[in-house]
């Protein structure tokens, strides 16, 4: 079926003329008119952009232009800026905002010929781990309607992960990509902070975002991460690095690699979600790998000190919507502080006015030393533990959640539970590590991910290792009763 | 270390945020809850410590010669404007 096929698969049916793009699009479309609707992982629908677009790839590649990406389908984030499509960044304050030029992420794909069929939806402004804080209503996980997909790509994942796009982009500042990978049974990779611009991609906490993607497995993830990654002049934060050719490294044997288990991870890990992750280090060792343990002592503060660092940039990054320029503004303001107030009150959502005021707080008169600086102080203490094991084994295992997908529902009213289910991801934002999460079975028919970690910049050995756990066994392949179809 | 109602009412202030009436107990609760839980970090040892404000180290702000290098579109930018006029953004009166 052409929704299980991989990117691969799909770009030689599509150079062979067996299938067009157009109708390769269609094919998605259809079953976004279809399934999205008990979903609801897209905001906006662009069709008929969608269309043009899968024609003019079609024009390219009969001119004889090939390309791994040239006519397949995507569903962008809604927190990239899409040229002359709405951008709202999940929500009520950007609702009305279209965006007037592309992000770098966008610009890129779009050159690479992929067709963009819409806008995925996602926590507002990438504020939270279960999409239920998107303007636009709660996303449902495919595997079980009742239950969160996880936030904040909850859209793209859920997408992801019913098959109605090839591949999705996301972002990832606390877990974002790779905690909704982990609960809807799909691949999300977090590249290394800097490997892939910012350019065009509302920023919620600038030293922690990061674009990546979603996709069937980790080959399919290697085609997606070679278009989007590189330096951008237009992103003071990019790095200047030549980007290896991630698909060429996936084949390479494991054997030797050293893989660290992080013993914070372990800590308190229910028995069922342990069992998983211990099946898949047994897969590794038959694979080659030597397993061992490692300690990273200041890891169970990642969660405080994100919840400083995050809000604080965030709090500063969300002020310039102000009602004056663009986004929501109040009616009938009576001064310009109404103005301010009441476009912002009004405009965002709870969790976001709450991490607008947690930052404010930290870093206000009297709290900056306490609370700011210490936390950047601690930050640094993580990254050093992730320096050090890393001097001992190239990559660091674990579970990307320490539960399945819980239910909608249960865990909105206290931010400190949801907070808490980023305790796995948070770590390798704060250092600017890359993180990957695979599908390693199930709990209760809902999906557990796998988590790697790795040094800076090394994405190849990443996704190198997912794929060979990929080739012994066939999580990924596995599609959410109902959208097998 | 629990925040009080003047507290929040300051911070939503310094944010520029209104808070109604409702809403304002529940914000209470839970900024205090997540003050409460972030203070843990106090108990950390971090005497020598350089606080870390980018993750990758040796970076530096890049340059780039001052040169034009775009263009003028504000029609284009201002499409998204709640209230414009001759080019320029409409707000409440300022100064009076």
């Amino acid at each position: 079926m052409l929704h299980t096929l991989s990117i691969g698969e799909l770009g030689r049916s599509l150079d062979s003329g067996q299938i067009s793009s157009v109708e390769l699009t269609r094919h998605f479309l259809g079953r976004i008119e279809r399934l999205n609707p008990a979903l609801n992982a897209l905001i906006t629908l662009t069709a008929e952009l969608a269309l043009a677009a899968a024609a003019a790839a079609d024009a390219r590649r009969a001119a004889g232009e090939r390309g791994p990406l040239l006519g397949i389908p995507l569903i962008h984030k809604d927190i990239f800026c899409t040229d002359g499509v709405r951008t709202s960044c999940g929500s009520r304050m950007l609702d009305n905002f279209v965006a007037p030029y592309d992000a770098t992420v966008v610009a890129r794909l779009k050159e690479a010929g992929a067709v963009m069929l819409g806008k995925a939806n996602m926590d507002e402004f990438a504020m939270g781990s279960s999409n239920e804080t998107s303007y636009y209503g709660p996303v449902k996980n495919p595997w079980d309607t009742a239950k969160v997909p996880g936030g904040s790509s909850g859209g793209s994942a859920a997408a992801t992960a019913a098959r109605l796009a090839p591949f999705a982009t996301g972002t990832d500042t606390g877990g974002s990509i790779r905690q909704p990978a982990a609960l809807t049974g799909v691949t999300g990779v977090k590249p290394t902070y800097g490997r892939v611009s910012r350019y065009g991609m509302i920023a919620f906490a600038s030293s922690l975002d990061q674009a990546g993607v979603f996709a069937q497995s980790a080959a399919d993830a290697a085609v997606v991460l070679q278009a989007m990654a590189g330096f951008d002049p237009r992103d003071s934060t990019s790095i200047d690095a030549p980007v290896p050719d991630y698909s060429a490294a996936l084949a390479a044997p494991l054997a030797g690699l050293k893989i660290g288990l992080l013993r914070e991870f372990f800590d308190g890990l229910e028995a069922r979600n342990s069992a998983l992750i211990h099946d898949a280090l047994k897969i590794y060792r038959n694979l080659g790998a030597q397993t061992v343990e490692v300690s990273l002592p200041h890891l169970p503060l990642s969660v405080p000190t994100y919840y400083v660092v995050a809000p604080a940039e965030c709090s500063s990054n969300l002020s310039r919507f102000d009602g004056v320029r663009y986004g929501y503004r109040c009616e009938k303001p009576k001064d310009l502080l109404d103005l301010y107030t009441r476009s912002r009150g009004e405009g965002f959502g709870a969790e976001v006015k709450r991490r607008i005021m947690t930052g404010t707080y930290v870093l206000s008169a009297g709290y900056f030393d306490a609370y700011y600086l210490k936390a950047q102080k601690v930050r640094r203490l993580i990254t050093d533990d992730f320096r050090a094991a890393f001097g001992k084994v190239d990559l660091l295992i674990g579970p990307t959640t320490p539960t399945p997908a819980f239910a909608i529902g249960a865990k909105i009213n206290d931010p400190v539970t949801m907070y808490l289910n980023d305790i796995y991801t948070i770590g390798a934002n704060l250092a600017g590590l890359p993180g990957l999460s695979l599908p390693c079975g199930f709990v209760d028919g809902l999906p557990m991910g796998l988590q790697l970690i790795g040094p800076h910049f090394s994405e190849a050995k990443l996704l190198n290792a997912a794929h060979r756990f990929q080739e012994s066994t066939d999580w990924h392949r596995r599609s959410p009763p109902g959208y097998e179809q | 270390m629990s925040l009080t109602r003047k507290d929040v009412e300051k911070i939503a202030h310094l944010a520029r945020l209104s808070i109604t009436e409702q809403e304002m107990p529940v914000y209470v609760t839970s900024l205090s809850s997540i003050v409460d839980f972030v203070d843990e970090l106090s108990r950390v040892q971090t005497d020598d410590v350089l606080p870390m404000a980018h993750p990758l180290d040796g970076q530096h702000q890049r340059l780039r010669a001052d040169r034009v290098s775009e263009s003028d579109q504000h029609e284009k930018y201002q499409t998204n404007a709640p209230a414009v006029q001759a080019g320029l953004y409409v707000v409440p009166r300022v100064i009076e």
